[in-house]
């Protein structure tokens, strides 16, 4: 019989003191789903079946209506950071698993990350600095509470 | 591996609207003409159907994401996957029911 010997494993051992960002990722995706399905669903309910004009109640002066609670504000940005950093996780995963070639798939990546950063300060700030009665516009296009021009 | 393929191509198509969504909703800050016109595209009976697409993908998406956090943690999860599975699909039939009517109504009405 002959006696097998077994090399020792040539790759070093993974450093245990660094982050596991996939891990943090992972958790991530079930952390932030469980919440957005709260966020969504009363998205979804205020303003397509709550009102009796469904979609067709939705125009400036219904966003301006809601925007001038915080509690809307705060439920908008809380989606709008959670859902965007989740979705544009989940299309990393997928590039990663479709997009062999290194040089595109790097540029793909910039490019997600890219995107979303501009997206998510551009909705915040368009949710901070939100103008309901600016000057200029229709009376009939604004919220009820706009003073008279 | 339905349940995988159907998660990644919602997940996609919701990501993509998302988007879309958040440069139309930009408009707000441009003036109440810009963003109502591009809303009221929104209104068209063929974007009604767009939207009922979405929400069915939405649905579906978030139904079998809890699914899958279940299988990740609960103990008796991966034994019961396939059972939860159905009940993602019945739960999610269950909600469209809901839903369709009310959306159809409104695109049909004259608000
Ligand atoms: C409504 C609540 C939601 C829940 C409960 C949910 C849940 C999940 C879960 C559990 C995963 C799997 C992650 C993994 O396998 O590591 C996932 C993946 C994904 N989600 Fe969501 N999600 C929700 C909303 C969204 C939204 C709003 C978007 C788009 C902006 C989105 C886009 C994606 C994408 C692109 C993936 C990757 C799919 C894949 O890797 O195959 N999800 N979601």
């Amino acid at each position: 019989m002959t006696t097998e010997t077994v090399e020792a494993p040539r790759s070093a051992r993974v450093s245990r003191r660094s982050t596991n960002w996939e891990k943090w990722a992972w958790l991530y995706m079930r952390g932030s789903g469980v919440l957005l399905i709260v966020l969504i669903f009363g998205h979804l309910f205020t303003n397509l079946i709550a009102d009796e004009g469904g979609v067709k109640a939705v125009d400036f002066a219904f966003v301006a209506g809601k925007w001038a609670s915080p509690f809307w504000q705060i439920w908008d940005t809380l989606m709008l950071w959670l859902a965007l950093i989740h979705g544009s996780n989940g299309m990393r995963t997928i590039v990663n698993d479709y997009v062999s070639n290194s040089t595109l798939r790097r540029i793909m990546l910039v490019a997600l990350l890219a995107s979303s950063i501009v997206l998510i300060v551009l909705g915040t700030l368009v949710i901070y600095t939100f103008d309901p009665c600016p000057s200029g516009a229709l009376q009939s296009q604004l919220p009820s509470f706009c003073p008279a021009q | 591996m339905w349940s995988w393929v159907l998660h990644r191509i919602t997940g996609v198509a919701i990501y993509f609207f998302l988007l879309v969504h958040i440069l139309d909703s930009a408009l707000l800050r441009v003036s109440p003409r810009a963003y109502n016109a591009v809303i009221d595209t929104y209104k068209q009976p063929i974007m009604g159907i767009g939207e009922a697409a979405l929400v069915a993908a939405i649905m579906f998406h978030a139904l079998n994401g809890i699914r899958i956090i279940l299988i990740d943690f609960w103990g008796g999860g991966p034994k019961r996957q396939r059972l939860m599975f159905w009940l993602v699909l019945v739960v999610w039939v269950i909600l469209m029911a809901g839903f369709l009517p009310r959306q159809i109504g409104v695109i049909l009405s004259e608000f």
